[in-house]
């Protein structure tokens, strides 16, 4: 207390429950010292959800580990207080942070799959950690654990309680996970990520009981999230973090109906909306392409042109076509009650069903269109994806690219030319390039392979010219993959699809995993290529706003089965199906600021 | 130059911590010393250690150089025909080192090899294949190689068979080595070939052959490396046990092995340098290809940093 003492001058902590000030976290490494978060400053009352929201490396985690005294090694505070109801938690020994973790600090973290123990029922947690905080015996502390489960919303708790965390779906395990965070009464919960491994239906009931129990409980709840859609719909203030600065802060309604700074503008004008399509979204990273001659570094005679050249003189693309000439050309699939069953086995005696992951899906895309697909996690979207191209065998039904028939994985010939001709573009770029190569050797592959150019300088010039077209500096062809961050090597991955020359392009998820700046620039990049070379491209997502912004169609899926198939436009002003409206619904979007 | 290296040395994350990590440095100082020794015997060696003429029954079993009845011209002793116990050593060290590397290669070739097809075939090949190394398991390693020596010895004319041992050996420790091999290679290709880069390739139409060798290999090498210098110094002392056993390399070129099994009859009559020496040197060649393989092993795994 005798530390604070002279703080109090400074600052009003009497009615607040966390203030943070000038708060400094640096990572020393041997690169330097890094500073993750950098003089910031918080202040959190009892009963209010703040926001913290910011890209990738903003430093929003990194803030919320260091309240909790969580912060991993190397990284330290170097400079700052934290005050938790004007006590000074920052020099607090390992053993007193202990008590105060857990009793008057809770946690909510973001994979409910991870933070639970899966081999101790649910009841044997809960009890421990009520029994580790409070002086209760057991029939008590299951009692109050039974009340904490029904008040997260749990039903018939009582026999639920028994159950492994497995039984429970992931919102549910969200909701144990939370029930885990109020057994001792915190006063202060952070909520690191809580809805972002779960579905937006989901997500809309988990974020509504956080604020009904910071309401009721008069809890103050940090809530970080990269995700403005969610801080619009529950946060009462919120700050905008940059590099592990604060760009802007104050009560949510303020900063994001009015904001003052750009770059919270441009973070909103980059998160794609559900009301209305736009063409461009703005850029707002701007990639300092000049270091170490970056730019001057130049393959000659490549360029971009060069790459559409290239791109335009292949049988199959055409140029952009009108809206009138899309309706008439020909599909260029077709795909007719496509059934793919996963496990189907018959030997001897033994015969499993199998589990049915696409039931009876039809399909067309004309040439030059986008086909969205959306659904929840397990509809069946990337199933359906997998079957075109040719990795999962089907059970049923039948494909057609461009009037053939397209046989399905089992039956695809090595070099049949739908190959070549469909490309995918995968969902996680940390997966889908090899780590072992150079840019220029993962991008000649397909080159080499189809037959479109020698190994040599043809293929070089192309490399360069193809990698300008995506917007990369020719230099990044010399590098490896893991020398480039997510979005730069989802380009990559593009380009890779682009040196094939195809006429068909797949997107399973395409920007799941960026931040929202970089979707824009990623989404902005396909539009641009799809009206260039009158791409079709094939563009499944979970995330309704982005889907709203490529596809002219749109194809719901639910556990396999097709919801409703209908023009984008018509879709998104009146969805037909029941499902459809509930989907959209729940989808966050920055309309929902809280009134 | 200089500052290119040391810039080199920060972004290279295993030689940064090479350089941090004055137990790994000394161990290859140490290693890289046996290895040059044994790789130079010819050269450095006092006398020559298979050459019956250059050796004097006379100068048998004398001591270490340093005590009183030691002589100058053999540092660290004699044995019983009257060798030099340094040169001995330092060709012993080279066949044993040869007879490591080979197995290990030979293991490792083999291992992968069929690791790697079981991960990315799977189905009835995996099954087939690793049955086999769990059968593998199931037998000692000097049971695997007195059973492959008892049938070389069997099969081969006599006269070649001491030039052929070396081969025989080779192939016995490999046989019992590989298993590892093939279960790490395995497992890591498992991993792999679920990651989206190898399935864009599937989708490519990419013969399975170029996919497991161009794609997969180089990824998979990481934890292979690991192994190799752990299972070199399981090589370098399962050759030391046969030769021991007598089932190793003929006794008129000693590897280490046979050299232990030479000094141990005289342990007990008071002549312990015999004995003393080549283990001392065993050990520690063990002990720093072992040090150098965690090593290797904890830079190689982010987690455990």
């Amino acid at each position: 207390m005798t530390h604070s003492t002279q703080n109090f001058a400074k600052h009003q902590t009497m009615t607040s429950l966390l203030d943070v000030t000038d708060l400094t976290v640096s990572i020393p490494s041997r690169f330097g010292e890094f500073k993750a978060v950098d003089s910031v400053n918080l202040s959190i009352k009892a009963g209010e959800i703040h926001g913290l929201v910011g890209e990738s490396g903003a430093g929003k985690s990194t803030i919320g580990a260091a309240i909790i005294g969580l912060l991993e090694h190397p990284a330290f505070i170097e400079s700052g207080s934290i005050r938790l109801t004007g006590e000074e938690i920052t020099n607090l020994d390992d053993d007193t942070y202990h008590l105060l973790r857990g009793n008057r600090i809770s946690m909510i973290f973001q994979d409910p799959q991870t933070s639970l123990n899966p081999l101790l029922k649910i009841s044997d947690q809960l009890i421990e950690t009520i029994q580790q905080h409070k002086a209760l015996d057991f029939q008590a502390a299951r009692q109050l654990a039974i009340e904490l489960l029904e008040e997260t919303g749990i039903e018939s708790a009582e026999q639920r309680m028994d159950e492994y965390p497995h039984q429970f779906s992931g919102g549910m395990r969200q909701r144990v996970v939370i029930a885990m965070a109020l057994c001792t009464d915190p006063e202060l919960i952070i909520a690191d990520e809580p809805t972002t491994a779960l579905d937006v239906s989901v997500q809309k009931q988990i974020l509504k009981l956080i604020r009904e129990l910071a309401q009721q409980r008069q809890v103050g709840v940090i809530l970080i999230t990269h995700d403005i859609g969610v801080i619009a719909e529950i946060t009462d203030n919120v700050t905008v973090l940059r590099n592990g600065r604060i760009i802007e802060s104050g009560p949510t309604i303020q900063v994001l109906g009015t904001p003052a700074q750009d770059y919270t503008r441009a973070l909103m004008a980059a998160v794609p909306r559900l009301d209305k399509r736009i063409e461009r979204f703005v850029n707002i990273v701007n990639e300092d392409k000049s270091i170490e001659g970056e730019a001057t570094w130049t393959i000659s005679g490549a360029s971009a042109e060069h790459a559409t050249q290239w791109l335009l003189t292949s049988k199959t693309a055409t140029p952009t076509t009108t809206d009138s000439l899309k309706n008439t050309t020909p599909p260029i699939l077709e795909v007719n009650d496509l059934s793919v069953t996963f496990g189907k086995k018959s030997q001897w005696f033994i015969k499993q069903p199998g589990f049915k992951a696409l039931k009876n899906v039809s399909l067309s895309i004309r040439r030059g269109e986008v086909l969205g697909i959306v659904g929840e996690s397990g509809s069946g979207k990337s199933t359906l994806a997998k079957a075109i191209v040719g990795l999962v065998p089907t059970s049923s039904g039948d494909m057609r690219f461009n009037g053939q028939v397209l046989p399905d994985a089992n039956a695809r010939a090595r070099n049949h030319p739908a190959r070549r001709d469909i490309q995918m573009v995968f969902q996680d770029p940390y997966s889908s390039l090899n780590n072992r190569r150079t840019v220029e050797a993962i991008l000649t592959e397909p080159l080499t392979f189809y037959g479109l150019a020698k190994k040599g300088p043809d293929s070089k010039k192309l490399v360069a010219s193809v990698l300008e077209l995506v917007e990369m500096p020719q230099r990044a062809m010399l590098k490896y993959p893991h020398q480039f961050s997510g979005g730069q090597r989802q380009r990559i991955a593009v380009a890779r699809a682009l040196m094939a020359r195809p006429s068909f392009l797949i997107c399973d998820e395409p920007t799941s995993a960026l931040d929202v700046s970089i979707q824009a620039q990623l989404l902005n990049l396909l539009k641009d290529l799809q009206s260039h070379f009158g791409l079709t491209i094939l563009f499944i997502s979970h995330n309704l706003a982005v889907v709203r912004q490529m596809a002219d169609h749109v194809v719901v899926l639910k556990s396999g089965e097709e919801i409703e198939q209908s023009e984008s436009e018509l879709f998104f002003s009146s969805p037909k199906a029941e499902y459809s409206q509930q989907l959209l619904r729940e989808t966050p979007s920055l309309q929902m600021v809280r009134g | 130059m200089y500052a290119r290296f040391k810039r080199y040395a920060v972004e290279n994350e295993i030689l940064y911590l090479f350089l941090h990590n004055r137990v790994a440095q000394l161990a290859a100082l140490i290693a890289t010393l046996m290895l040059g020794g044994a790789a130079l015997a010819p050269w450095v060696a006092p006398t020559n250690p298979y050459d019956l003429t250059s050796f004097d029954l006379l100068d048998s079993l004398l001591p270490p150089s340093w005590s009183d009845a030691g002589d100058t011209r053999f540092v660290i002793g004699t044995d019983d025909q009257g060798r030099d116990l340094l040169s001995a050593i330092l060709y012993g060290t080279r066949l044993s080192l040869l007879v490591g590397i080979l197995s290990v290669s030979f293991a490792s070739v083999l291992g992968v090899t069929l690791g790697l097809m079981a991960g990315y075939l799977g189905g009835r090949f995996d099954a087939i294949v690793m049955r086999i190394a769990d059968v593998q398991l199931s037998l000692p390693a000097i049971l695997t190689a007195l059973l492959i020596d008892g049938i070389a010895r069997g099969i081969l004319p006599q006269q070649n068979h001491d030039d052929l041992m070396i081969i025989v050996l080779t192939v016995a420790i490999g046989l019992s080595l590989w298993v590892n091999f093939a279960r790490t290679a395995r497992a890591s290709t498992f991993v792999e070939k679920n990651k989206e880069y190898v399935q864009a390739c599937e989708i490519m139409g990419m013969p399975p052959l170029r996919i497991m060798v161009v794609q997969i290999l180089p990824n998979i090498m990481g934890p292979i490396m690991v192994i190799l210098t752990i299972d070199l110094a399981v090589a370098i002392l399962l050759e030391a046990t046969l030769s021991f056993l007598g089932v190793g390399v003929p006794p008129n070129q000693p590897s280490l092995g046979t050299l232990i099994r030479i000094g141990t009859e005289y342990l007990f009559s008071g002549e312990w340098w015999i004995v003393a020496f080549p283990s001392l040197t065993l050990v520690i060649l063990i002990v720093s290809v072992n040090v150098l393989g965690d090593f290797l092993r904890d830079a190689l795994n982010p987690k455990l940093r």
